[in-house]
């Protein structure tokens, strides 16, 4: 079923805006672009975080993590594979790619650990770089229960990323 | 400054562990195979990115953005009181929160900040609202129609259906959402204003 997903919204988008007479391809072109900046923009804090995460896996420390966090994350059903993760993804979005990447390709992209590590990533967001940004760039300083609120929004997160990979797959 | 420490830590904690567990040249290996895998990294999933870009781009110029707001705004006016009296605080948030659906994160931003602004107390203003924590809680929350990255690295590293992971992505951000806004609203009624 979800391989319908993404041919049909290609189409279905692509008949809207001709529908409404835009330049559909040079807008694609325009997108791709401006992906492209986006991609460079991230290039070297993931060529450094790459560089610091895999010597932090080649040292054993990860395997050390995770059986110290084991009985905690077995509590809420979240894989202790996974907790390094957890802890980085609210501080660094390319920091937490690249440790994702590391993982997925450890266990296997189509594993159990591969596939909720990659909706961990795909449902959470790096969230005190979001509020700083907001937040500073409009001159708030006490942000009250912000952070709290969000951060009980991400454990949902990684909760529910870990259960729905059990169900579905 | 809290990456410089991140780092300096990593750094650290890597050197300790490898040292207890007597594995530094695996370590030392792994200086140079990570930065490469870094390129290798931003290299493979550099096609789903654009391609995704190009088709957000081509959303937002058929006017999706705008038809999902429409569609967005009896949620968005019970979420956000202030925007029933606020018209541009209304259009600024709901095309926030639809370019985070779509997965625009470079025109998400902007439109927040503006969001945040116009929801500030004229006599506390640099105290948070009610209304600015929810509006931190959806974005961090990050519903997001089709998580390319994420898909761009699971492609990167043979998978042959990164999609796959659509339906729980969905059910999670959802899930997340709803549990940090209903968190935000009990917090909201208990903490103090200033």
């Amino acid at each position: 079923m979800t391989d319908y997903i993404i041919p049909s919204l290609l189409l279905a988008v692509s008949l809207v805006s001709l529908y409404k007479k835009e330049n559909t391809y040079d807008r694609l072109l325009t997108g791709a672009s401006q992906g492209l900046k986006i991609l460079l923009s991230i290039v070297p804090a993931l060529i450094v975080l790459l560089t610091a995460v895999s010597m932090l896996r080649a040292s054993g420390a990860v395997e050390t993590m995770s059986r110290f966090f084991q009985p905690v994350f077995a509590f809420f059903g979240i894989p202790a594979e996974t907790a390094i993760l957890v802890l980085i993804r609210p501080l660094s979005g390319s920091a937490a790619l690249a440790l994702g990447a590391e993982l997925m390709g450890q266990y296997g992209v189509d594993s159990q650990i591969g596939r909720t590590v990659a909706v961990m990533l795909g449902s959470t967001e790096t969230t005190f770089y979001t509020i700083s940004v907001y937040f500073g760039a409009a001159g708030i300083q006490k942000t009250r229960y912000t952070i709290p609120a969000a951060l009980i929004a991400d454990f949902t997160g990684f909760l529910m990323a870990s259960w729905t990979v059990r169900w579905l797959f | 400054m809290v990456m410089s420490w991140i780092w300096t830590g990593i750094l650290l904690i890597s050197l300790t562990f490898s040292i207890m567990n007597g594995n530094i040249s695996a370590v030392s290996g792994a200086v140079l195979s990570g930065a490469q895998g870094g390129i290798t990294l931003a290299l493979s999933m550099a096609g789903t990115i654009c391609l995704w870009s190009g088709v957000a781009e081509v959303m937002q110029g058929a006017g999706l953005t705008k038809m999902l707001s429409r569609l967005l705004s009896p949620l968005t006016g019970r979420i956000f009181p202030g925007t029933k009296k606020d018209t541009i605080l209304a259009q600024d948030l709901s095309a926030n929160i639809c370019a985070n659906f779509l997965g625009l994160g470079n025109a998400a931003t902007p439109l927040g900040i503006r969001a945040v602004k116009r929801m500030t107390n004229p006599t506390n203003p640099a105290v948070a609202t009610n209304e600015m924590c929810r509006l931190i809680v959806l974005n961090t929350a990050s519903i997001q129609l089709i998580p390319a990255t994420v898909a761009g690295v699971r492609a990167s590293l043979g998978c042959t259906t990164p999609f796959d992971i659509l339906p729980a992505v969905w059910i999670t951000s959802l899930c997340s959402a709803g549990l940090g806004l209903m968190a935000a609203y009990l917090l909201g009624k208990v903490w103090r204003h200033d």
